[in-house]
């Protein structure tokens, strides 16, 4: 019998399962795919808002700058990479300087702090790129960007190591409410858990209705993306948001916590699962990015990788679409707790959300139902350092390299990436077990030739050191994703 | 202190092997050859196919068979090498290169040398580079992935196959997997014309009735694990698809042989001027780049179609170094290339005539098609050599063979023309 069982390994729930680690609480974090962030929290825009634009009378508002501001210490802990690059938001006239003041005030009700109105000349003098008719903007410094993969694996890595179980491959299909549990049926196996929290992002309303009334529905609505090549990665060097519409925060331009350049996302609603990015967006959002950075233009020729990622947009009765709210509460369902509809600023409020989840609702119902909290007297709040070579001084390079041999050995060359810190993120807690796996942790494949080079390397890699045969290794999603069916025709020497 | 070598010679593929022979045969005492991979060759290794050294040779090997022939040249005047051996950076401190290096036996290194030959070679245009749009599954190589998983691995990359491009190593490939008992449904072409040699699309296509869509572009691509199929387009004259053109064509393999890109991050990082229209250095006749002692030849600096070519201007690069450490090359020079909008580009772009023995070939390419037309050069109005041609395709690149004599008594602009017969 588990304390808690958690639907959905993205962003959301890999926090929360790594804020309930810090209690005896017998955890069970659960996804359907063969990695843990592998949706919502894999294809996004990667950052981390300042909270100016979050309704301050929201949810989305009370915890965005405070997930914001907590996100340095957080990522410490985790060692995850993140900038706290800034941002600004601009403006091409007088009427999106209103706009500009307005989420200012907005912003100092939530508590944003360091935010400032800049003039011209300000601007251009921050970012010498920025289009010529912009005439102000909203800056605030402690914007951000993060690796937002690599934050859900090291969360779910210091869960893990925390005493999480993690059960991957594992989808949900029925939920039976047992008033002294929940028995959750799956694919695989049957979990018995006291609370459930079920954070499965699009598929948040569909779980939902596997024990409730529905009261809430999910709308996907897709936003595209380019990434461009390292090349130009300091064409900005903040996050450049156009000011925001009714359809959201626009179509941004950021450096990448790894020094690509990111442009995107639009939005338009669209089926369940359906990531596939389309030609007319694609195109719009070059257009569109290139109005407030102009040189963009001369530069599609550096573009590496599109890609898309879906919202999951609450619409609840008493909302529209629009300023839906995060549905974050214990359901009319009693010790069943919806982290749903969390969509944009969700990844930068998640430290403050999940706080909240743990101290304000799960605890209060372990007291109400007389489940024991007991702390975790070894709660560990840090990873192990993660390794990355490139970034390392050429004596520590050499002093590496003389106690671990593999990391003279380069696999990635776009990146840089060695075995050894390959061979490191396969046998971490939470570790990787297929190509996009390494991908996600370590950046081999993440370059310029996109795994080109490297790709039979990491294939022949994961299948020595998690001693599975070649062809048993997948790109992404076990046995369906594969890359290699079968050897080829064999000519046998001994005929 | 440390040891300065003469040459090093910076990938160990058809172009490192055959500037590092000739380097040491032209008097350059200490070669040394890095290579990143486990093996001496290059991307040989993984072209079984036979067709190299026609040129060279005089007869048709295989990849590995030439690759051979030089790997034993280098062993037979004592050249070393290092394996495994990644450069991260090479440094021009003036008199000396600093390059340096990792690997597993000898971690991090730092090797000095007189002179630096660059031959990184190319890699492939991806997926992401050309921007199809669709989903991203698993089954989507560049051909020269799959050539490697085949060849080397011994493993199958699928049994349906379309390949778009049209590229050598597509073709190539399309018959390899026929061979391996995969059907290849389609080759697509977005050009009006193949980017292959006439006789790979003879002996790789034809010969396996493997249709050659040209003027049809993928234009999405479906399955969210493993590629499910492809809807292919044809395009109009902007190469932009046309609406009601749409075919869907199931398949788990998509293959691109979609353009090479020579790979010059070490040249960039050290500062080497990098030609925009090639993507590779800017050169002399001897291959010498804009810092001097730092040469480069092969796929770094052009694309190649034969390899051949390859060990040819390898050979200058190489004989280039030699001079270098031994004060003989000059830094006279003596006019400079350019040409009209008809043709993509033109290597070298600078000659220094007192380099040069009897004549220089220059390499360039048409960028469309062009029947019926000549390439003529010429000091301002003066004509001084044409190249004929029965037919300049953009997928064969053209040597223009001039005589030093010829060339000589001239300054400023060697400008290369294409005009009609």
């Amino acid at each position: 019998m588990f304390d808690i069982a958690i639907i959905g390994a993205g962003v959301a729930g890999s926090y929360i399962a790594r804020e309930c680690s810090r209690y005896q609480f017998k955890v069970a974090l659960i996804d359907g795919e063969s990695d843990v962030g592998n949706q919502i929290s894999m294809a996004n825009s990667a950052i981390v808002h300042a909270g100016f634009d979050a309704p301050s009378n929201k949810l989305k508002g009370k915890f965005n700058a405070a997930g914001c501001i907590m996100y340095g210490k957080v990522c410490e802990d985790l060692d995850v990479p993140f900038n706290r690059c800034g941002s600004l938001v601009v403006a091409h006239d007088e009427f999106e300087m209103l706009k500009l003041h307005e989420l200012y005030k907005n912003g100092l009700q939530n508590g944003v702090p360091g935010m400032q109105i800049l003039f011209q000349k300000e601007v251009h003098e921050m970012e010498e790129n920025l289009a010529d008719d912009i005439c102000g903007a909203l800056y605030a410094p402690d914007a951000g960007v993060v690796s937002p993969f690599e934050l859900v694996v090291k969360l779910a890595e210091n869960a893990v190591d925390n005493g999480v179980e993690l059960f991957l491959d594992t989808v949900i299909t029925d939920i039976e409410n047992k008033e002294d549990y929940f028995l959750l049926k799956s694919n695989n196996q049957e979990f018995k858990a006291k609370i459930v929290i079920n954070a499965a992002g699009i598929y948040a309303d569909d779980v939902y209705e596997m024990v409730g009334d529905p009261y809430f529905e999910l709308l996907a609505r897709k936003g595209q993306y380019f990434i461009f090549d390292k090349e130009v990665g300091d064409l900005v060097n903040t996050v450049i948001f156009p000011c925001p519409s009714e359809k959201g925060k626009g179509i941004l331009v950021a450096p990448t916590v790894h020094g690509n350049l990111l442009i995107g996302p639009d939005a338009n609603p669209t089926e369940k699962g359906d990531i596939s990015t389309t030609q007319n967006e694609l195109n719009n959002i070059k257009i569109t990015a290139a109005k407030n950075v102009p040189v963009i233009k001369e530069n599609f020729g550096k573009i590496i990788r599109n890609y898309a990622g879906t919202r999951n947009t609450p619409i609840k009765a008493e909302f529209t679409t629009t300023d839906g709210d995060f549905i974050i509460e214990e359901s009319p369902v009693k010790k069943f707790v919806n982290v749903a509809g969390y969509e944009s600023p969700g990844l930068t409020s998640i430290p403050a959300v999940s706080f909240y989840v743990l101290n304000e609702i799960i605890l209060p119902i372990c007291r109400r139902e007389n489940i024991e909290i007991k702390e975790n007297p070894n709660f560990n709040p840090k990873n192990k350092k993660h390794i990355y070579f490139n970034d390392l001084s050429s004596e520590e390079k050499q002093e590496l390299i003389k106690e671990n041999p593999k990391y003279g050995k380069v696999i990635c060359r776009c990146e840089t990436i060695t075995e050894g810190e390959i061979i490191d993120t396969i046998h971490r807690s939470a570790g990787a077990k297929s190509v996009k796996g390494v991908k996600k942790r370590c950046r081999a494949g993440m370059g310029r030739c996109q795994g080109g080079f490297c790709s039979p390397r990491v294939v022949e890699i994961l299948s020595r050191e998690l001693d599975i045969p070649m062809d048993e290794v997948s790109y992404d999603k076990k046995k369906k994703s594969y890359i290699l069916n079968g050897k080829t025709k064999v000519v046998d020497s001994n005929e | 202190m440390n040891k300065v070598y003469d040459t090093v010679v910076l990938g160990g593929g058809p172009a490192g092997l055959a500037a590092a022979v000739e380097a040491k045969k032209a008097g350059a005492q200490d070669v040394l050859i890095l290579e990143r991979d486990r093996e001496l060759g290059g991307i040989l290794n993984q072209c079984i196919h036979n067709g190299f050294g026609l040129h060279t040779f005089n007869e048709q090997l295989t990849g590995p068979e030439y690759a051979e022939r030089f790997i034993d040249m280098v062993k037979d005047l004592n050249i070393p090498y290092e394996l495994d051996t990644m450069v991260l950076d090479l440094e021009d401190k003036g008199e000396v290169k600093r390059i340096h290096t990792i690997n597993e036996e000898d971690g991090y290194n730092i090797i000095d040398t007189k002179s630096v030959i660059l031959t990184m070679g190319c890699r492939e245009r991806t997926s992401g580079a050309i921007g199809i749009p669709g989903y991203r599954p698993a089954g989507i190589f560049t051909a020269g992935t799959a050539q490697r998983y085949i060849n080397m691995e011994g493993y199958m990359a699928g049994k349906k196959v379309v390949i778009l491009g049209s590229g050598d190593i597509g073709l190539i490939m399309a018959r390899r997997m026929t061979l391996e008992g995969a059907e290849v449904e389609a080759v697509c072409e977005i050009m009006p014309y193949s980017n292959g040699l006439t006789r790979n699309i003879v002996q790789c296509l034809d010969d396996y009735d493997i249709p050659l869509k040209l003027s049809h572009t993928i234009t999405f691509i479906h399955g969210k694990d493993r590629i499910e199929g492809v809807t292919i387009q044809k395009v109009d004259e902007k190469l932009q698809p046309i609406a009601g053109t749409e075919e869907y064509i199931p398949c788990d393999t998509l293959l691109l042989s979609v353009g090479l890109i020579p790979e010059n991050e070490i040249s960039r990082k050290a500062g080497v001027e990098i030609d925009k229209r090639t993507n590779g250095p800017v050169v002399s006749e001897l291959r010498e780049t804009s810092i001097p002692g730092v040469f480069a030849a092969g796929n770094v600096v052009q694309v190649h179609d034969l390899v051949d070519f390859v060990s040819e201007e390898a050979g200058l690069a190489g004989k280039g170094a030699a001079k270098f450490i031994q004060n003989n090359l000059s830094d006279n020079i003596s006019f400079t290339t350019e040409t009209d909008n008809n043709l993509s580009y033109v290597i070298p772009q600078e000659i220094a005539l007192d380099n040069v023995e009897d004549a220089v070939t220059f390499y360039m390419r048409v960028r469309n098609v062009a029947e019926n037309k000549v390439i003529n050069a010429y000091f301002g109005d003066k004509k001084i050599a044409t190249k004929r041609g029965r037919k300049f395709v953009p997928a064969e690149m053209i040597n223009f063979k001039i005589p030093k004599s010829k060339l000589e008594g001239y300054e400023g602009k060697l400008r290369f023309v294409l005009e009609d017969k």
